[in-house]
C-alpha cells in the first residue's frame, strides 16, 4: 500500500532540495535532532520549513518553568526555544534514550556529510558473473516457454492477418510464434575492502593527536562498513620502523623514535602484495601523521613507492595530518607537491577535533 | 464499541474486554465519554496520522510531509513515540500503537476516555464540527480537484499564503449566532435619511404620537449608523481571514482554499484553547482508573514507570500534562476541603490554613463542573494559588541578552500567574484586527496589532505582510509596536517600508 504521507513528503524533501518552489528557499532551517551512540553524540539531520505567520519575536522574554534553582540559574540557551508556549508542543511523546545501530550510524554519517555512495572501481577486475533468466528468444527449450509472451505474438499475427474473430477469440499459435525465456548474465560488483590503516607514532605525536586520529577512523570505519559487504581492517604503526599490530594496540602505543614514514609504506606494500590481491579487493589506505619526517630524503622514497606500488592497486590513498606543538608539516605540502590534482590521493589538514568533520568529508566526499 | 483488527490478543486478555472494563470504570466515575472506535496501528501508520494531525484524507500539503519525517525520525532514532491519537469526532476515533505493551494499552485507552469525555462535555467544544473526519475528506477532494484544474504549484503557493495566516480567526465568534456569517444579506437598508414617523391625522396629536426628543434620538442613531457604515469594517475585524474571504479581489477557489483553511482553524482551536485542562483531566482519569480498577499487581512498576515519563518536567518547558493534573488534583482537594471562599482567603494563621478541612467532599461536583465550562484562561485564572505555585516549583524566566541564556528571573506568584496568563491569551498568537479596509482611501489593509509589550519577530511578519498582499492585492499595513514605539510596516507588492507613527504623532 503506498502511504498517503508519501506524496506529501516527497514534495516537501523536492523543496528541501531546491529543486521546486525555489521562493520558500529563504525558510529553510537545517536543524538537528542529538541522538547518542555510547559516548558519541550523533547529530540526525532534520530540514525544515517554516510558514511564516505573525508571531512574538525568539527572544521575547518570559515565560513559565518548572523545578529547582535560584534567581539567575540558567535553563536554556537563547537560541533554543525554551518552552515556545506555555504549553509543551508535541502531546504524547517522551524523551527515550537514545539506540542507534552502526548501521543507522553510517546511513546518518552519510545524510550529514552528503557522502557520495562507493563506486566499485574497475569492473572488469572486480565484477562477478552471474545469469538470471530475464531475455526473450525465439529459440529455446520446450520448459522455458513464456506462455504470455507466446500470446501476445500469436494474438498480434493473428490480428495482423485479419484471421481474428472477437466473437470467437481463439488463438492458436504457430511455431513463429513462440517465445523462450533465455537467460542473462549479469555483473555483480565483489564488495570487499581492505582499509590499511597507518600511524605516526613517534615522540611528536601525543595524546591528544593521538585522540583524534581514533575518532577519525572510528568514523571512517563505520561508513566504508556500510558501503561494503566485508571490510577488513589492518593497522601499521610506525616510527623509524614499521610494524603491524593489533587495533587496541594501534590506538594505544606510544613510542618514542624518530619518524621515518618510509617504513610504514613499505609494509603496507608487502601487505598488499601478501594478502590483497587488488583484482579481488578494493583497497584502502590511510595515513595519519603530524607531517614531521626524518628528512627529504626518505620522504623521495614515500612518494616512489607511492606512485610505483601503492597507488596503481589501492582505490584511495588519504594522508591526514593532524596538528602538534612539534611537528613542521612538511611532509603534506611534499605529497601535495608530488601529486598535484591527482585522483587517488587525498590529503588533508586536521587542526583539532572540530576539523575531524571536514577532513572526513574531504577523504570520502569524492566517493572512491 | 469497536475494536477493529481483530484477533487482538495483545497478552491474555483480549483489547476489547480490557475496553470495555475501562469504560465501565470510567462510566462509574461519572465520565461521559463519546462513542469511541479503537484503530490498532503500527508505528508508521500512527507516525502518518499524526503527521495529518489526525486526519489521514486531509487536503495535500508538504507540510504534513515535515512533520512525518520528523515523526519518524525521532521514532526510528528512538528519540520519541507517539502512543495514542485521538480525534474529536462522533464518533470519537482513537488510533493505538500495535506495538505497545498491554499495560500501556490499559494506561492509554483509560486516558482517551478521558479526552472523549472533554470533547463532549466541554463547551468550548460545543461548536465544533463532530463530523469533522468527513469534513476534512472534503476538504481534500476539494484541493485535488483545484491542484488538477490550476496546477501543483499555483495551489499550493497560494495555500501557503493561506497557512501563513491560518491562525488569524476569531475562536469567540462561533458562540455569537449574529456574528457567525453563513448567510449574507445583501438587501439595501430601508432609506434611512430621516427617522421614521407614525401617521398622525391630526396635528395636535403629532407631537405625542411622534415626540421630538424621541425623533430627534432616531435621528442621531441614524447618523451615527451613517458614520459606522462609513468605516470598513464597521467594527475592527478579529477574523481575518473571514475578512479576506469576503472583500478581496481573488478568484473563487482561492476564496475556497481560505474558507478551508479558516475552517480547520475554528475546528483545531479549542484544543489549543483547553491544552493544559485536556490533557492535565485526560492524566487524572488514567491514573484514578489505573491505580483503583484497572492494574494488575504485576503491572504497577510498568504503570508507574510510564506514567511518570508523562509527568517528566526539565526547567524550560512547562508540562502541559503535569500542570494539568496537578491542578485538578489541587481543585479536588480544596473542594473537598472547603479551602475557599472569604473565610479561608482572609485567614492568616498558616498552620491553621494548612489544616483546614470542613469536610465538604465537593471535590468531584466541582471537577466535574469546571470541566464543564472552563478553558484554559480562566482555569488558570480562577485556580492557580500561590500555594500552589510554591508546591509546585513554578518560576518564570527570561531572556538574558548579555548571556544569550534563559534564565530564572523569579518565583513571585504574580508574575508567575500574569505570564502564564499571557503566554495563553489567543492561543499564544498575537492578536491582529483589520481596522481598515479603505487605508488611506486607496483600498489599502489596515492590520492592527493589539500590542500588550510583546513584540512581533518583525522579520517573519514582513513575510507573511507579503503573503497577506497577494491575497488582498493592493498595499497591505500592519501597525505594530517595537519596544513601546508604535510602527506602520507596509507592503505594497514590490517592496517593504517601515514608518515610525509615535514621532510623527509627537
Amino acid at each position: 500500500m503506498v502511504k498517503r504521507i508519501e506524496k506529501d513528503f516527497a514534495r516537501f524533501r523536492e523543496i528541501i532540495k531546491g529543486q521546486i518552489r525555489k521562493d520558500l528557499r529563504k525558510y529553510i532551517t537545517h536543524g538537528e535532532m542529538i541522538g547518542k551512540r555510547g559516548k558519541y553524540a550523533v547529530s540526525i539531520p532534520l530540514p525544515s520549513l517554516r510558514i511564516p505567520t505573525f508571531r512574538y519575536g525568539k527572544n521575547d522574554g518570559m515565560g513559565v518553568g518548572q523545578g529547582e534553582g535560584e534567581p539567575g540559574t540558567p535553563i536554556a540557551m537563547g537560541d533554543e526555544p525554551a518552552g515556545k508556549g506555555g504549553a509543551g508542543e508535541h502531546p504524547g511523546e517522551h524523551l527515550l534514550e537514545v539506540d542507534v545501530t552502526i548501521d543507522e550510524l553510517a546511513q546518518i554519517l552519510g545524510e550529514e556529510l552528503e557522502l557520495p555512495r562507493i563506486k566499485p572501481r574497475g569492473k572488469s577486475v572486480l565484477m562477478s558473473e552471474r545469469d538470471r533468466y530475464t531475455g526473450i528468444a525465439r529459440a529455446g527449450p520446450e520448459s522455458l516457454r513464456h506462455f504470455k509472451r507466446t500470446y501476445r505474438e500469436a494474438l498480434k499475427r493473428s490480428m495482423a492477418m485479419g484471421v481474428y474473430d472477437p466473437a470467437a477469440p481463439m488463438i492458436l499459435p504457430v511455431r513463429e510464434d513462440r517465445r523462450y525465456r533465455s537467460r542473462k548474465p549479469r555483473h555483480v560488483p565483489q564488495n570487499n575492502a581492505v582499509v590499511i590503516y597507518m600511524m605516526d607514532v613517534s615522540g611528536s605525536m601525543g595524546d591528544e593527536q593521538k585522540e583524534i586520529v581514533r575518532t577519525e577512523a572510528f568514523w571512517i570505519d563505520t561508513w566504508l562498513r556500510s558501503q561494503y559487504k566485508k571490510v577488513e581492517t589492518r593497522y601499521i604503526v610506525h616510527d623509524a620502523s614499521a610494524k603491524e599490530v593489533d587495533r587496541a594496540t594501534f590506538y594505544s602505543i606510544k613510542e618514542s623514535g624518530g619518524t621515518k614514514i618510509s617504513s610504514a609504506y613499505l609494509l603496507c606494500d608487502e601487505l598488499i602484495t601478501k594478502s590483497f590481491n587488488p583484482a579481488e579487493w578494493n583497497v584502502y589506505a590511510f595515513h595519519f601523521s603530524d607531517g614531521d619526517n626524518w628528512g627529504s630524503e626518505d620522504t623521495k622514497k614515500c612518494i616512489d613507492l607511492l606512485r610505483e606500488e601503492v597507488l596503481p592497486r589501492a582505490n584511495a590513498f588519504c594522508y591526514g595530518q593532524v596538528k602538534s606543538a612539534y611537528g613542521s608539516g612538511q611532509f603534506k605540502k611534499d605529497l601535495d607537491g608530488a601529486f598535484p590534482g591527482h585522483q587517488t590521493v587525498i590529503t588533508s589538514e586536521i587542526r583539532d577535533k572540530a576539523g575531524i568533520y571536514d577532513s572526513i568529508k574531504e577523504f570520502l566526499g569524492k566517493g572512491r | 464499541m469497536v475494536v477493529r483488527k481483530s484477533p487482538l490478543r495483545n497478552g491474555k486478555e483480549p483489547l476489547r474486554t480490557i475496553q470495555e472494563s475501562i469504560l465501565e470504570a470510567a462510566r462509574g466515575f461519572g465520565l461521559d465519554p463519546l462513542r469511541t472506535v479503537f484503530e490498532l496501528v503500527a508505528h508508521d501508520e500512527l507516525n502518518e496520522v499524526a503527521a495529518f494531525g489526525g486526519f489521514p484524507t486531509r487536503f495535500p500539503h508538504w507540510r504534513f510531509g515535515m512533520e512525518y519525517e520528523q515523526l519518524a525520525k525521532g521514532y526510528s532514532y528512538g528519540l520519541s513515540k507517539i502512543y495514542e491519537l485521538v480525534i474529536n469526532n462522533d464518533p470519537c476515533y482513537a488510533y493505538l500503537m500495535k506495538s505497545n505493551t498491554l499495560v500501556d494499552q490499559k494506561m492509554v485507552i483509560a486516558h482517551v476516555y478521558g479526552h472523549s469525555d472533554f470533547f463532549k462535555n466541554n463547551m468550548w467544544f460545543s461548536q465544533t464540527n463532530r463530523r469533522m473526519i468527513d469534513e476534512m475528506a472534503n476538504h481534500g477532494t476539494r484541493l485535488r480537484r483545484y491542484i488538477e484544474r490550476h496546477g501543483e504549484s499555483t495551489v499550493e503557493s497560494f495555500l501557503d499564503a493561506a497557512l501563513s495566516l491560518e491562525w488569524l480567526i476569531d475562536y469567540h465568534s462561533v458562540y455569537s449566532p449574529t456574528r457567525r456569517r453563513t448567510r449574507y444579506d445583501f438587501s439595501e437598508p430601508e432609506d434611512a435619511a430621516t427617522p421614521r414617523r407614525l401617521r398622525s391625522d391630526r396635528d395636535y396629536m403629532d407631537r405625542y404620537i411622534n415626540p421630538p426628543d424621541f425623533l430627534e434620538a432616531q435621528r442621531k442613531k441614524i447618523e451615527e449608523r451613517a458614520k459606522a457604515a462609513k468605516r470598513f469594517p464597521e467594527r475592527p475585524e478579529k477574523d481575518v481571514l473571514a475578512f479576506l474571504i469576503e472583500h478581496s479581489p481573488i478568484e473563487n477557489w482561492q476564496r475556497d482554499i481560505l474558507s478551508i483553511v479558516r475552517e480547520e482553524s475554528y475546528y483545531f482551536a479549542p484544543q489549543a484553547l483547553t491544552k493544559i485542562m485536556n490533557e492535565g483531566w485526560a492524566t487524572y482519569w488514567h491514573a484514578k482508573i489505573m491505580t483503583e480498577k484497572a492494574l494488575e499487581p504485576g503491572e504497577v512498576v510498568d504503570f508507574a514507570d510510564h506514567h511518570s515519563a508523562t509527568l517528566g518536567t526539565s526547567p524550560g518547558v512547562l508540562n502541559p500534562y503535569k500542570l494539568g493534573v496537578e491542578l485538578w488534583r489541587d481543585i479536588e482537594d480544596r473542594w473537598n476541603k472547603g479551602k475557599f471562599g472569604r473565610e479561608y482567603d482572609e485567614c492568616d494563621d498558616l498552620a491553621r490554613k494548612r489544616s483546614w478541612d470542613l469536610a465538604l467532599g465537593r471535590g468531584r461536583e466541582k471537577i466535574f463542573e469546571v470541566r464543564r465550562i472552563y478553558n484554559d484562561i480562566t482555569f488558570i485564572d480562577d485556580f492557580l494559588t500561590k500555594e500552589f505555585c510554591e508546591e509546585q516549583n513554578l518560576f518564570v524566566y527570561k531572556h538574558n541578552a548579555q548571556s544569550n541564556r534563559y534564565e530564572i528571573n523569579d518565583r513571585d506568584f504574580d508574575t508567575i500567574k500574569r505570564t502564564l496568563l499571557f503566554r495563553l491569551t489567543n492561543m499564544g498568537h498575537p492578536v491582529l484586527q483589520v481596522v481598515d479596509g479603505n487605508f488611506r482611501n486607496r483600498t489599502e489593509l489596515l492590520l492592527k496589532h493589539a500590542y500588550e509589550g510583546s513584540d512581533l519577530d518583525l522579520d517573519e511578519a514582513r513575510d507573511a505582510l507579503r503573503n497577506l498582499q497577494r491575497i488582498w492585492r493592493r498595499p497591505v499595513n500592519l501597525e505594530t509596536s517595537v519596544e513601546d514605539q508604535v510602527k506602520l510596516l507596509t507592503f505594497d507588492g514590490n517592496k517593504h517600508s517601515e514608518e515610525d507613527l509615535s514621532t510623527s504623532a509627537a
